[in-house]
């Protein structure tokens, strides 16, 4: 059986088919096995070239995204803009366009700027994977998100009800998880202060809720986002002590459910803001989890985009 | 398109017992040998003879493995898209072992080769043998030859071998495929 995306490069969770995450999972679910034996790597990737291309700070996900790169025996460039040309002054193009010059056949990019992924995809031959761009889309975050609540379910997402909690508004994750837990038949609902929800979010098909013990009792699984201080240019919380009393996941609030529910978080987490440690810690937090199954994820996309020829 | 029978129910059981015996007569002990079944087409193959030898050795547990090559084939982005894998099943170490690596049919060897380095992620084995149920020899595209043979066959570019099994397909039979015929 053959698999091909019917994308050429992954973008954001609105251009992938059913059929698209299928496979990605599946795939996903192969590699998996492979990081588990005890020699980790395959040459697949063995001809191709990645680079990285963080404009963004980032820790997990570049070290993921290289630790795929290279367990698929991709030859790999780290590149990030602080200690480059970029601060003096080259453009996003002419940036990618010298790395191509020098014969590179993926770019794996995080960047800023919503949109800028889409930008570049209309003008360089490479192959393009966005690594987060702005508050818009984190594809491969929502991939290993679903992923691993999957795996929790033993396969199935549909008709579960996932809640994202936090800061909504700055979140890439929590947009691309969204679109991707709707087109896998979960409901969803966000949770969090007014002022950190954008006010259009019921048109995307999702509950709002302002009550974190409210959303808690309705939901399946939980995903806790974290204060994005850096995003911040306006005051939309009084402070974090305030925010952590409404909407910090601690083990009261889980006690009182008389329920056992995953909890998931992208990182980093801010312990003792939006979530305490001792939940952070405890045996229902799939937190470590997520992280082991970003690298198959990152893994069955990487090699699923460069496996077409001529790609 | 043109059929024809290799091998009818009886004569594959008679195969794969000839098969069981062949190998018990090479290593008389099981002891120290792994069996490993090529995913996807193999598997049901080397369960059979797994099941074969089981029985007559029921006081050993022979470990039994399902390897999946695709992520070591040599023909990746040279397809129009990479094959989608199967899983790998195989829960323990084939460091210092006996494998006997088992597929349906040998064609070019390319699958066999890739085998070879996806099995070396489980360790590094004492020796390997390689256990085939049809073996098409007129086409190898590199050196590989099977220890144990069920049947040979000299097929044409344009024929196709049908292996199937009864779990599958309600009988066991190997069959011959013209796929040019009308």
């Amino acid at each position: 059986m053959k698999g091909r995306l019917s994308v050429k490069h992954l973008l954001g969770i609105k251009d992938l088919s059913s059929e698209d995450l299928e496979l990605i999972f599946k795939t996903a679910d192969n590699f998996k096995s492979i990081l588990n034996a005890p020699i980790k790597k395959v040459p697949s990737l063995r001809d191709i070239t990645i680079v990285n291309l963080f404009f963004e700070n980032s820790t997990r996900t570049r070290v993921s995204f290289e630790l795929a790169e290279k367990r698929l025996s991709a030859d790999v460039i780290n590149f990030s803009s602080s200690s480059s040309s970029v601060s003096k002054g080259e453009t996003l193009l002419d940036t990618v366009n010298n790395l191509l010059a020098m014969k590179v056949d993926m770019v794996v990019m995080r960047h800023p700027a919503p949109g800028a992924c889409q930008f570049l995809s209309k003008h360089i031959p490479a192959i393009l994977v966005n690594a987060g761009d702005g508050t818009h889309e984190h594809p491969t975050q929502a991939l290993l998100d679903a992923f691993t609540l999957r795996h929790y379910w033993n396969g199935q997402l549909e008709g579960k009800k996932i809640a994202i909690v936090g800061d909504i508004r700055h979140s890439r994750v929590a947009f691309s998880d969204l679109l991707l837990f709707k087109k896998l038949g979960a409901s969803v609902r966000v949770c969090g202060p007014g002022t950190l929800i954008p006010p259009d979010m019921q048109s995307t098909g999702c509950e709002v809720s302002y009550d974190l013990d409210d959303t808690l009792d309705w939901c399946d699984a939980v995903i806790m986002l974290r204060i994005q201080l850096e995003r911040q240019e306006t005051a939309y919380i009084p402070s974090l002590r305030d925010y952590s009393i409404g909407y910090s996941l601690t083990l009261d609030r889980l006690n009182k459910l008389g329920k056992s529910i995953p909890i998931l978080h992208p990182g980093p987490i801010n312990r003792g803001v939006e979530i305490t440690s001792e939940v952070a810690d405890s045996s229902q937090s799939l937190i470590l989890n997520q992280v082991e199954n970003g690298v198959a994820i990152r893994m069955a996309v990487l090699y699923l985009l460069a496996g077409v020829p001529g790609s | 398109m043109e059929r024809r029978e290799l091998l009818d129910t009886s004569k594959l059981s008679l195969t794969l017992n000839r098969l069981c015996s062949q190998l018990e007569e090479t290593y008389g002990n099981f002891d120290n040998t792994v069996i490993l079944g090529l995913q996807p087409r193999g598997v049901r193959f080397a369960k059979r003879i797994h099941n074969l030898l089981q029985n007559l050795h029921p006081t050993i547990e022979i470990p039994f493995g399902e390897l999946d090559v695709t992520f070591f084939r040599d023909d990746f982005r040279r397809n129009e898209a990479p094959l989608v894998a199967s899983e790998n099943r195989i829960n323990f170490l084939l460091e210092k072992k006996r494998v006997i690596l088992a597929d349906d049919v040998l064609y070019t060897g390319r699958t066999i080769r890739a085998a070879m380095d996806a099995m070396l992620s489980f360790g590094r084995p004492a020796e390997v043998r390689l256990l085939i149920l049809v073996d098409r020899s007129r086409k190898r595209e590199l050196p590989v030859q099977a220890d144990f043979a069920g049947i040979k066959v000299d097929t044409l570019d344009n024929e196709k071998v049908l292996v199937e099994w009864a779990e599958q397909f309600g009988r066991d039979s190997i069959r011959i495929e013209n796929r040019t015929t009308k």
